[in-house]
């Protein structure tokens, strides 16, 4: 759909140009609305009570003192959350997220909630909760939970994905393959076998602003929630199904959102909120700490990842594969799949084959963190490869070019590629000047590439004229870092408007049809794809009125530029209607004048990264620091390019802080012990240099302006380009991320001894 | 249930009166008392800097003063940088370098950013990022935060 | 939660030792009020010391500096005569968190948080500091290193507070130094601290020295034998050796989220030269 075969010609007007921002204004004054900066009249402040166990059974909750001590609104248990699911097992693993009911799964889970009269009285009133534990046994690291007689996280699991059908259950819950070819052929053609194992500890997306919402339903099954969100629309539907409410009588605002990363794409604690609003019949604002973001919401997955490649000694790669294993914390996911299918999607390869287990562990719910899943992946195959490359003699990056993926390639996970940017995101690594810079005392330099799929899905827009010509674009995907900025250059481009004569707004779950959420680097992709079809759809409109106006047939009347235009000699003598001009009219030529799209904005395009990085290594404390770094993506066309540069720095600056200092920790108990920002120490800005950016433009066939998503990919390469980094300057090669200090220390000292 | 205090304060310039328990945070009373919402509670514990605002011309961070040592003091907050309708040099240039992504950290950053402004008027690039090291952005990977502060100091050294 | 505001210290001692509940002396609250937001502690009384003029300023005695416990680290920066005489100690103030937390953050209350990665207690240790202390009925003077007892507990009786901490006059030819490990380059807890003050003759050979070392066991430690190692040296490829050594053999860490036994024992002994040969110099006058 949507083909336009001429955007390669296209001369753009508004497009590519980097205006300010129209909620800027708004954000550096302290004006914005988040999700905890909202009030309602009445409104409750709620609190929730979290288990201190990993893995225990819940045998009795007591709320009775609870509920008497004055000022206490409501109090919830999983009893308040009924299940009206249906047999949807994911629906019901989401709601046992939400609340646990009869055991707690993971250090941080739900287990009751209170909403009072204010956070004082709240909190006394969660002292005076008694749950009665019963301690099971727990498993937190993924090779443990796959061991013989682990800890069952869940006894309904049983694996998916092999036949027979397991007849126990099992904490693999999913095993997913992929490939192509003959790898074990492949392998015995190769000269050179190399064969490594890595590890990766989870991280977290650490958005700044934590989860927040203020809820309010009535007795009558309406109901509204304000909420920080990647998608209202999905939580809408989310938080109606596990409330047995109406879709239609639910209607979810998105704040602003402070980062989300992938992380706000689940329901967490909005249905406890709108469960004690029902209860208590009092809207009820939630608000996390931090404590409890990096306890009870959803981080990446830890991994374990085993990887095999073969080569000629001309560098051909003659066979690839790896063995995944990612736990998904509680609940079964989709992450190993995920990091199976992208591991080797940079190369052409004849013989590929990779396995992804998908593994259960007494964790937080894995969610989505930016290009999910293949970081880790990237990490162990980008550090095999330059390992391969030096076996061979070979420059890493004449080999990635050698075996890169091209227009043509049958994908490692199945379909096969069109146009594609990982060709010349590594051409452009060999012209780059980073690549000739002279490296300083105690520095060394790495490279790596990355794949990210991206997404489109549901996409409703609707674009409405006013009458002095400006243009209302009313989209349903949640601005997470400019959109509104992309989205009304597009749409004055379309309409050959300025810039400034276009206002986007974010709408309610009341005023558009659904839209997917803001994921899979599908903003400006789908809500742009969708925004062209509503302008065209209002210019199709525009140019009727002009043809009523002006008497004559509408196929005499083209869009040009801003203007109806009367097309032939014949009408010469009818001067240009402008947008202005008929919007002024509209009154008398039938009235408003809107365009609408709802489609599903298939065909995004597959994204590719190549990172060039220096880092500095002190010889004596393995204290590690990244000096220069560049980062180099096909973004298919950059609509706002202050912007697609924000999105490859800051997925940069994710990338370098999980390479070197970010994990979750676990103790022996079970128990995170760094929930804060003090311990799970992100970069801070005196940590990080400026990071240069280079945009490619290769267009994506299947977007009239030929858009790529540009969101994700930036966090694939960095931790493998600081391992490539590592091994230059010290000569170890890592293969536990992060890549502390204390474990680059170890690495030296065991390859001394 | 224990009386509330009643402090006075001056806030962005304005004699400002509230009442609050001894436990609540400056932070709290900002945004849940006084409708100062600018100030963003990122981690309450000192560690991101989305509540920083300045306390006698002192860079602070909210969260983790209370509400009752506000007494008599005077406190900046985002709310007032702008000069009426005039945008503070560093808030125009953060739009204009596209600083910003989801903007969350933003009102921490400005206030931290006039901060290190005020006594340094040529700061390095090197003094700028140390300087807002207790400033978390997870978006920008700080580039083009540096580089908005750094025409800021350029153009006000111009005036 | 009461909250009090006393103008003199004895009034502040007075205060706690009257609390039947928990009391506690809020300074600059940079970890009071982590530790209140987190739970961890539910005090029924504050008592904030920073209205005592006797805690707020930074005064040069003839026997030496006198830092108020209510003087914050940035105002401790801010002192050219400080950060001249004590640099290493400044520096260490200096460490402890961000611009936000400087501005607020002491030296006493980081010594009566009693961490054992405390940033400044090292190199006050190394300074010889003493540390005034002012109870209900009396008050007395104690050496800083005899202040923590072990990880969040002090030597300090129930209604004594730090008045302040004195570091004593300085001959020629001095200098100190403090350097700390952290992942990241700000906003970090020392994974490694090590302090050393010495002072040199006229010859340049070092006369005496003290060295500390944080975050490497249960409390910051004076290491006497790691000074011995260099006392009567230029600081020459031996002595840092062995004043490594001594450092490596003084540590007693633990294995945690922050760092491990084997890596803080041996970044103990690197940080410990560096910081003597900063000292060094600045002892050379260079």
């Amino acid at each position: 759909m949507a083909d336009d075969p001429k955007f390669k010609n296209r001369k753009f007007k508004a497009v590519g140009t980097r205006p300010p921002r129209p909620d800027g204004l708004d954000k550096v004054t302290g004006r914005a609305k988040y999700g905890a900066d909202t009030f309602a009249p009445g409104q409750l402040v709620a609190l929730v009570l979290r288990s201190p166990h990993a893995h225990a059974q819940i045998k009795r909750i007591d709320t009775s003192k609870a509920e008497k001590l004055k000022g206490v609104k409501a109090v919830i248990t999983s009893k308040d959350l009924p299940d009206v699911t249906n047999g949807d097992r994911d629906l019901y693993d989401t709601l046992e997220n939400c609340l646990a009911r009869d055991r707690a799964l993971y250090d941080g889970h739900a287990v009751a909630a209170v909403a009072a009269i204010d956070e004082l009285t709240a909190r006394k009133a969660l002292k005076l909760i008694r749950v009665t534990y019963k301690v099971l046994p727990h498993v937190t690291d993924v090779d443990a939970a796959m061991k013989p007689g682990a800890p069952i996280v869940q006894p309904r699991v049983y694996t998916r994905g092999v036949s027979p059908k397991p007849k126990s259950p099992s904490n693999v819950a999913k095993v997913s393959e992929f490939g192509h070819g003959d790898v074990e052929a492949g392998f015995k053609a190769a000269d050179v076998v190399v064969e490594k194992s890595y590890k990766t500890e989870q991280t977290h997306q650490g958005y700044i602003e934590p989860h927040a919402c203020l809820a309010s339903v009535g007795p009558d099954g309406h109901g509204e929630l304000w909420v920080t969100t990647q998608g209202h629309f999905v939580y809408r539907n989310t938080c109606a199904a596990l409330l047995g409410m109406d879709v239609a009588k639910l209607k979810v605002t998105a704040s602003e959102i402070g980062g989300g990363f992938g992380g706000k794409t689940h329901v967490w604690m909005e249905p406890i909120a709108l469960a004690l609003s029902r209860k208590a019949n009092r809207p009820v604002k939630l608000e996390m700490t931090r404590d409890e973001v990096f306890r009870s919401t959803g981080p990446t997955s830890s991994t374990s990842i085993d990887v095999k490649i073969g080569v000629k000694k001309n560098g051909t790669i003659t066979a690839a594969s790896a063995e995944l294993r990612y736990q998904d914390g509680a609940f079964p996911g989709i992450w190993a799949m995920l990091g199976a299918m992208t591991a080797y999607a940079c190369y052409d390869l004849k013989n590929v084959k990779t396995i992804g287990y998908d593994v259960l562990v007494n964790r937080p719910k894995v969610a989505a963190y930016r290009a999910p899943s293949a970081p880790m992946a990237a990490f162990a195959v980008e550090s095999t490869i330059n390992e391969v490359a030096a076996k061979i003699g070979m420059d890493p990056v004449d080999f990635r070019i050698k075996n890169a993926a091209k227009e043509g390639t049958k994908s490692s996970y199945g379909p096969t590629y069109g146009p594609i940017g990982i060709g010349p995101t590594l051409a452009a690594v060999k012209k780059h000047p980073h690549m000739r810079g002279k490296l300083g005392k105690n520095q060394g330099r790495g490279m790596a590439c990355g794949f990210w799929f991206n997404f489109g899905g549901e996409t409703c827009t609707d674009l409405n004229i006013g009458v002095d010509g400006t243009v209302t674009l009313t989209v349903g995907t949640v601005d997470v870092g400019g959109a509104r900025a992309s989205l009304s250059l597009i749409a004055a481009e379309e309409l050959g408007i300025p810039y400034e004569r276009v206002k986007c707004n974010i709408a309610d779950t009341g005023s558009l049809g659904h839209n997917h959420m803001t994921d899979g680097s599908r903003g400006t992709f789908s809500s742009g794809m969708s925004t062209i079809f509503a302008a065209r759809h209002a210019i199709e409109e525009l140019c009727q009125r002009a043809a009523n106006t002006w008497e004559i047939p509408v196929k005499d009347v083209v869009w040009h530029e801003g203007n109806a235009i009367a097309k032939g000699k014949k009408h010469k003598q009818l001067q240009p209607l402008s947008l202005g001009d008929l919007a002024a009219g509209s009154e008398n030529t039938g009235g408003p004048i809107a365009g609408h799209s709802q489609i599903v904005a298939d065909g995004a395009g597959v994204s590719f990264a190549s990172h060039i990085c220096d880092i500095e290594v002190d010889p004596e404390t393995s204290a590690t620091k990244v000096v220069r770094y560049t980062v180099i993506q096909d973004a298919g066309k950059a609509i706002h390019p202050d912007y697609v540069e924000g999105q490859f720095q800051g997925g940069a600056a994710q990338g370098i802080g999980w390479a070197l200092n970010e994990e979750y920790i676990y103790g022996d108990d079970g128990r995170l012990q760094n929930p804060g920002f003090l311990d799970y120490r992100i970069p801070v800005c005196s940590d990080l240099p400026f990071i240069d950016t280079q945009i490619l433009e290769i267009p994506n066939p299947n977007h009239p302006y030929g858009i790529r998503g540009v969101g994700e990919t930036s966090i694939v390469p960095p931790l493998a380009a600081i391992g490539n980094a590592l091994s230059d300057i010290t000569g170890v090669r890592m293969t536990h991320v992060p890549m502390s200090p204390p474990r680059i220390r170890k690495a030296i000292k065991e390859k001394q001894a | 249930m224990m009386a509330g205090t009643l402090v006075s304060t001056m806030i962005n310039g304005d004699a400002t009166e509230f009442v609050c328990q001894t436990g609540e945070t400056l932070l709290e009373v900002l945004r849940n008392r006084l409708g100062l919402t600018g100030s963003k509670e990122g981690c309450g514990t000192g560690d991101c800097g989305a509540c920083s605002v300045t306390l006698d011309g002192r860079l602070v961070c909210s969260c983790l003063v209370l509400g009752v040592e506000a007494q008599g003091r005077e406190v900046g907050t985002v709310e007032g940088l702008a000069d009426g309708d005039s945008l503070h040099p560093l808030q125009s240039n953060f739009i204009k370098h596209a600083a910003l992504q989801c903007g969350i950290c933003t009102p921490g950053f400005l206030i931290a950013s006039k901060a290190l402004l005020d006594r340094n008027s040529n700061p390095t690039d090197e003094e700028i990022r140390f300087a807002l090291a207790g400033n978390l952005c997870r978006c920008t990977g700080y580039d083009k935060i540096v580089r908005a502060v750094r025409a800021t100091a350029t153009e006000l050294r111009k005036k | 939660m009461k909250y009090q505001t006393p103008s003199t210290s004895k009034e502040a001692a007075v205060l706690i030792q009257g609390e039947r509940g928990q009391a506690f002396v809020l300074a600059g609250g940079t970890d009071l009020m982590v530790r209140m937001k987190g739970r961890f502690v539910e005090p029924d009384l504050l008592v904030d010391i920073k209205q005592i003029p006797a805690m707020q300023s930074i005064k040069k005695l003839a026997t030496g500096f006198r830092i108020g416990a209510a003087v914050s680290a940035a105002e401790m920066g801010e002192n050219t005569s400080l950060k001249k005489t004590w640099p290493g100690v400044v520096e260490s103030a200096n460490l402890i968190g961000s611009d936000q937390i400087q501005n607020r953050c002491t030296i006493a209350g980081n010594l009566c948080n009693a961490s054992p990665a405390a940033d400044a207690v090292p190199a006050l240790i190394a300074a010889g500091a003493k540390v005034n202390v002012v109870g209900p009925q009396r008050r007395r003077t104690v050496a800083v290193e005899k202040v923590i007892t072990g990880p969040g507990t002090t030597s300090l009786r129930k209604g004594e507070v730090v008045e302040a901490i004195t570091l004593p006059k300085r001959p020629p030819k001095s200098g100190d130094a403090y350097l700390r490990f952290t992942p990241r380059s700000e906003m970090d807890i020392a994974v490694v601290g090590a302090g050393v003050s010495l002072t040199l003759d006229s010859n340049l050979v070092i006369k005496s020295a003290r060295v500390a070392l944080g975050a490497v066991a249960p409390t910051p430690l004076l290491v006497p034998a790691a000074a011995q190692a260099i006392v009567g040296t230029k600081l020459n490829k031996a002595a840092l050796n062995l004043l490594a050594q001594a450092c490596c053999a003084a540590c007693n860490p633990i294995d945690d989220k922050r760092g491990t036994i084997e890596f803080r024992t041996e970044v103990a002994g690197v940080l410990a030269q560096r910081a003597a040969k900063m000292a060094y110099q600045r002892a050379r006058g260079k």
